[in-house]
């Protein structure tokens, strides 16, 4: 019993030792948070599908932990705390609400790595943000819906006021505009980015308020499952295909594609020359992917709307350009003018044309 | 702002829809309490019972055998809780919470291969010329089998706390159990009985979000409905037809802001968000105040474990 004690503390004081040194014979340990299950069908699967290719492209080099289902705010520190101890060298934080829990701890343990997705705040000189431009597929998204509502009014299922979610509606809202000036849009904030059951309720309330088009910026397939049941609405996958759902409702969709990023940190850690950095990467890098085009969307607006997404990766056009003006009138962008990214990055107010108001 | 553009009908018709899933769990919660036993498993019952009625509603084609999959489910899922706080007498607030732990893992496990399946659809109950009626067809004869289930079973509920022979014993174990245990009444095996009733009607609700409301299987897709389900108990005062009400509220208010929002309501919608809870905590609290737990009609023996020696 002594002798096993001892083997224990002998252990123990090497286990100790070796997280210490961290030599790097040893596996590399990544960590992912997620907000919501690994099977959403959505954000949070996508995010894990890029933790399955980083083990599938450094084999036993990297080892990868994850945790689902971790609220925002003060939990997410408990549970970043705990993986931190338990030696992850790397860890990245995959929701917006995850960035002050993130920066916390990140002070805490300057020897970890950490990264927090669609964020903007970098304390610590060990803490990186990531994000896509999925406002340039909402453009895309926006001119296809434009041309196809019959109704003119187009839902927008909307998650938490923050400028990725607002970036959105705008953009979608500008370009729906532009080729339908009829064109209205009701605005439903659920705050939540994952509620199935809540989901369905707002696609419900939209599209028997009239609504053709559902948009939605929440996780879940829900929204898409509710428009195939009222028939005749049509719906944008977000975040991962959703193709179960083509060719009606979902006729296209934005797909996030963290793979090739999540594979480039991890080797920058190997290599030692991770720093940190501010990614922001949409259509042209294909952080953001346009999801096949199905048939129900008529030949030319599918050619019209590959045509935009091309455009958009090529750096040809910006979704957000002027002429532009705020919501109350006021002048935002000139004509021909391109928003910067610190201004979009921030973005708290809604163009001009849209009704109701942004929650604080 | 357009209120003409909210149906009220076609409102109340989605609000008793919304308010199935919960009100499946408050009344089978409401018999576990009535007989003294505190579960706090209720989300992990429903999303138990939500995948098992998707599962075998697709293996089946039959949505009937998935709501009878899912009762049986959650059921089964219970009686692991009713073992360990009946005979092997462990705390059943600490069990209670493991158990919803328990069944959002389980779930999860179980549907893996469900992800993305459409389930058989449910149709709505045929009422003939009556759902033809003005004002009545839409409100209430246009609804699928399950939203009058869901009435019955209150009402049913109702009649056996209050008129049978049966319910007397129930609830007698809930205010007394040694009372009761003294009158030779099996205490033991009336809570299992009542814990199993609760699990089935948990399942159920899950089930219905998961082949009705929703319908599709997503992980975690219950998404807190067991936490109201458990509140709207204590909002009800043990009381059946409070439970509807409370349910009906809750649902009723959830339903209704999304509505506002959509027809563009100068309200801030943050209020319009938190309302639903924020009426539920007000109820709470008015119901509340200045009254005892024997006032609010708590089960004496409520939370309390059983031995037949002490």
């Amino acid at each position: 019993m002594k002798r096993r004690n001892l083997l224990a503390g002998a252990a123990l004081a090497l286990g100790l030792g070796g997280a210490a040194l961290a030599g790097s014979h040893e596996p590399l340990k990544v960590g992912f948070i997620y907000v919501g299950p690994i099977g959403d069908g959505g954000w949070t699967f996508e995010h894990n599908e890029g933790r399955l290719a980083v083990e599938e492209h450094f084999g036993d080099a990297v080892e990868t932990v994850f945790q689902e289902n971790v609220p925002e705010g003060a939990d997410a520190e408990r549970a970043l705390t705990q993986m931190a101890l338990q030696g992850a060298d790397l860890i990245f934080t995959t929701s917006f609400g995850y960035m002050d829990p993130t920066n916390a701890v990140a002070g805490k343990f300057p020897d970890v790595k950490f990264e927090h997705a669609t964020g903007y705040k970098r304390e610590h000189a060990n803490v990186s943000t990531y994000s896509a431009r999925f406002y340039e597929g909402r453009a895309v998204q926006g001119h296809i819906a434009g041309k196809m509502t019959e109704t003119n009014k187009i839902g927008y299922i909307a998650s938490f006021p923050i400028p990725e979610v607002i970036r959105g509606i705008n953009a979608a809202y500008i370009h729906a505009k532009r080729v339908n000036p009829d064109v209205e849009f009701s605005v439903i904030w659920v705050y939540t980015w994952f509620d199935p059951a809540k989901e369905a309720d707002a696609a419900n309330a939209l599209i028997e308020q009239g609504a053709d088009v559902v948009l939605q910026h929440t996780d879940s397939t829900a929204p898409q499952a509710a428009a195939q049941a009222a028939g005749n609405v049509i719906t944008f996958g977000q975040a991962s295909d959703m193709g179960e759902y083509a060719p009606m409702p979902r006729v296209s969709s934005i797909i996030d594609n963290w793979a090739p990023y999540y594979i480039a940190r991890t080797q920058e850690v190997i290599d030692g020359s991770w720093a940190s950095v501010d990614t922001w990467d949409g259509i042209s890098t294909g952080m953001v992917k346009i999801g096949d085009i199905s048939d129900a969307v008529p030949a030319d607006v599918k050619a019209e709307a590959e045509a935009m997404a091309a455009a958009i990766g090529a750096g040809e056009y910006h979704p957000f350009t002027g002429p532009l003006n705020k919501q109350d009138g006021s002048p935002w962008l000139a004509e021909g003018e391109i928003a910067d990214d610190g201004t979009l990055a921030g973005m708290n107010f809604y163009v001009e044309g849209l009704t109701g108001e942004v929650p604080n | 702002m357009d209120l003409s553009s909210i149906n009220p009908l076609v409102l109340i018709a989605a609000l008793m829809v919304a308010s199935t899933p919960i009100l499946l769990a408050a009344i089978g919660e409401l018999v576990v309490e009535k007989s003294g036993v505190l579960n706090l498993g209720v989300e992990g019952m429903m999303i138990t019972g939500a995948i098992c009625g998707f599962a075998v509603a697709v293996e089946s084609g039959s949505p009937a055998l998935g709501f009878v999959g899912a009762a049986v489910g959650g059921a089964l899922l219970s009686l692991l809780f009713g073992v360990l706080t009946q005979y092997l007498l462990s705390n059943q607030v600490a069990t209670g919470l493991a158990l919803t732990l328990f069944g959002l893992g389980l779930s999860a496990l179980m549907g893996q291969d469900y992800v993305g399946i459409k389930p058989p659809a449910t149709g709505d109950v045929n009422f003939g010329p009556l759902a033809d009626l003005p004002v009545l067809g839409i409100v209430l004869f246009r609804h699928d089998l399950m939203v009058y289930v869901s009435l019955a079973i209150v009402a049913g509920v109702w009649a056996f706390l209050k008129y049978s022979r049966a319910g007397l014993i129930l609830r007698a174990v809930g205010e007394s159990h040694d009372a009761a245990h003294a009158l030779g009444y099996k205490v033991v095996h009336v809570r299992l009985a009542a814990i199993a009733f609760g699990g089935a009607c948990a399942g159920l609700g899950g089930a219905y979000l998961s082949l009705i409301r929703v319908p599709q299987w997503t992980e975690g897709m219950t998404a807190g409905a067991g936490w109201i389900a458990l509140a709207i108990v204590v909002f009800a005062s043990w009381k059946p037809w409070r439970v509807l009400l409370g349910a009906y509220l809750f649902g009723g208010v959830t339903v209704l802001q999304l509505n506002l929002q959509a027809a563009g309501v100068a309200i801030p919608v943050e209020y319009l968000s938190m309302s639903p809870y924020i009426i539920t905590i007000l109820v709470l609290v008015i119901m509340s105040s200045n009254r005892g737990r024997a006032a609010l009609a708590a089960p004496a023996a409520l939370g309390r474990s059983f031995h037949a020696s002490s």
